[in-house]
């Protein structure tokens, strides 16, 4: 009596939640049934599914964005910046942790302290100053942005975890006549996997994500454009362009989609172990 | 001799692990950010920057006769506090929903989460096409009104359009922070709260919130800095529009620097909104922290 009553009650938030789910995926499938349908079509009935498929909408923004220059773009900015940023705030948070001196201290304060000022707060100034540093334009430029604003939050990130890490075994390879940095690359950077993992998924994201910063930084060298800039182009005032514009959002949003669902139980870890540690 | 080798060797080690670190986060930050403490008090244009002149509270005086500025202050807390609370509320319902026995609770987790790894100007583009045309047309169908709004043409359904897509990309993240938190409750404790007799409001109340406090604590941080910060999906969604009836701070920093050129205009601004996002952010942290116990 009391299993089945479980189990129909179970079942009724069962498919409450999959109406939800349904609910949720709307959005997309609007949006990709509507990116292989002409345009005239789309104006006439967006709901419907599309009777035949215009993949000639795909092949034309792949050649008007020119997507592979493009995804390579947001594909070198990313990795670049990920790998830096997990080298150096990792080392970083290690001498802070490991020679935890008044000014690492220090240091640490105004790392975590600088969470809180929103981009706005200094996008002007950054405009100006890397315009002084011969930076805007520039790939090294760009990344070097993200390695400032991404270092505060992996830093926190690794600090948190290298608290955690034995102090015996650095002991030992020091005993065995490792050096300083020998002990971090051999011995400790290993052990840093799982936030290593935190780290990389969460400022992936944001990275491959970003509008702002390309527009200030990269805005003037149309050789830099990433996937979300280079989609703004459909999205002018006066254009409505729906056809065009659907499919040039699908393929922008594909890839790290895909990135997504490939890494799928890593980044919902990641994501876990980052906003409780934040 | 032997000290002032290590005392070297220390000052290398230093240099080596701490200094790329400390040189991009100076540079990239900390230089711009105090920075403009000067330029907010200057008349800079974003072009040449010894043309800057010295203009002391000019500007400040300025934003306090700003009507766009205190409106889209007013816009912004508003919006905050409406999708922090409709974002919050949804996330621990579908946290529950999806604690329990249900057979396809990977993949409906997976489904939630999706809208949070696309980035928000793509999402804003998304919902624009939902709202213009995809709207349009069930509208057209079921003649039901929601769906007959002039979703991104007024002022008020602009702002709920907001804070539909808001809800949207963040309700499946906070849902996975809950999720992590109510997984970490001890079983036994809600059991004896069920053979005490607790009903089930009782048992949220008394029982849930209490021990699931620590991740209450970072949702709403992470759900308010969002939402007052909120800058792609204004841009992409409604441009501010119509009008600047939907202009968050954060678009009207970027719109008075940028489109208006003032830059130290802009820069005072953009200190204020450092201001009221670390008053908003540190005091609700304070305020929540206290309440967290530990089981």
């Amino acid at each position: 009596m009391n299993v089945s009553q479980y189990k129909t009650k179970t079942f009724v938030l069962e498919v409450f939640a999959i109406l939800l789910a349904l609910l949720f995926l709307a959005p997309f499938y609007l949006v990709l049934s509507n990116s292989v349908k002409t345009l005239k079509e789309i104006l006439l009935d967006a709901a419907s599914f599309p009777q035949i498929f215009h993949w000639s909408n795909y092949s034309s923004v792949w050649k008007m964005i020119d997507f592979p220059q493009a995804f390579w773009n947001s594909l070198q900015i990313t990795l670049l910046s990920v790998l830096l940023i997990v080298l150096f705030s990792s080392m970083a948070a290690y001498q802070i942790v490991r020679r935890p001196t008044k000014f690492n201290s220090f240091v640490f304060l105004l790392l975590v302290s600088a969470m809180i000022i929103p981009f706005q707060s200094l996008m002007l100034q950054l405009v100006r100053v890397t315009s002084l540093l011969e930076l805007r334009g520039e790939l090294y430029g760009i990344v070097a942005c993200y390695l400032g604003f991404g270092m505060p939050l992996s830093v926190f990130l690794f600090h948190g975890f290298i608290k955690t890490v034995p102090l015996e075994l650095e002991e030992a390879a020091r005993v065995d006549g490792s050096n300083p940095y020998g002990v971090f690359f051999r011995i400790v950077f290993p052990l840093l996997m799982p936030i290593m993992v935190t780290v990389v998924i969460l400022n992936t994201l944001w990275i491959w994500n970003d509008y702002l910063l390309p527009v200030l930084i990269i805005g003037g060298n149309k050789d830099l454009t990433t996937l979300p800039l280079a989609v703004t182009k459909f999205f002018g005032q006066y254009t409505k362009k729906w056809d065009l514009a659907l499919a040039g959002l699908v393929m922008a949003i594909v890839p790290i989609l895909l990135f997504f669902l490939s890494l799928q139980r890593y980044i919902v870890e990641g994501v876990t172990a980052g906003s409780v540690k934040g | 001799m032997k000290r002032a080798l290590v005392a070297r060797k220390g000052w290398s080690q230093q240099i080596v692990f701490l200094g790329p670190c400390l040189l991009f986060f100076l540079t990239i930050v900390i230089t711009p950010f105090i920075l403009g403490f000067y330029y907010s008090s200057t008349d800079w244009n974003g072009l040449d920057l010894n043309k800057a002149v010295w203009t002391g509270s000019a500007n400040w005086s300025r934003i306090l006769h700003d009507d766009n500025f205190w409106h889209s202050l007013n816009f912004t807390l508003r919006f905050t506090v409406i999708s922090v609370v409709i974002a919050n509320i949804l996330a621990l319902v579908l946290a529950f929903l999806l604690m329990g026995a249900l057979k396809t609770k990977n993949v409906l987790r997976t489904v939630f989460f999706m809208p949070n790894v696309i980035g928000g100007i793509l999402l804003g583009y998304i919902w624009q096409f939902i709202f213009t045309k995809g709207f349009a047309t069930i509208g057209d169908l079921t003649h039901i009104s929601f769906f007959e709004l002039p979703w991104l043409g007024t002022p008020n359904t602009g702002f709920w359009g907001l804070v539909i897509v808001f809800v949207w990309q963040t309700a499946g993240y906070m849902m996975i922070i809950y999720i992590a938190s109510l997984a970490g409750i001890p079983k036994d404790l809600i059991e004896a709260a069920k053979i005490d007799g607790a009903r089930p409001h009782q048992l949220f109340t008394s029982v849930y919130v209490p021990l699931i406090m620590p991740a209450i604590t970072i949702c709403l941080f992470l759900t308010i800095s969002n939402a007052f910060k909120m800058f792609d999906l204004n841009l992409s969604l409604t441009k501010g529009g119509p009008g600047t009836s939907t202009q968050s701070l954060a678009y009207n920093i970027y719109s008075e620097a940028l489109i208006n050129n003032r830059y130290g205009l802009g820069t005072a601004k953009a200190l204020l909104f450092f201001a009221a996002v670390s008053i908003i952010t540190i005091t609700q942290v304070l305020i929540t922290k206290r309440k967290e116990v530990s089981a």
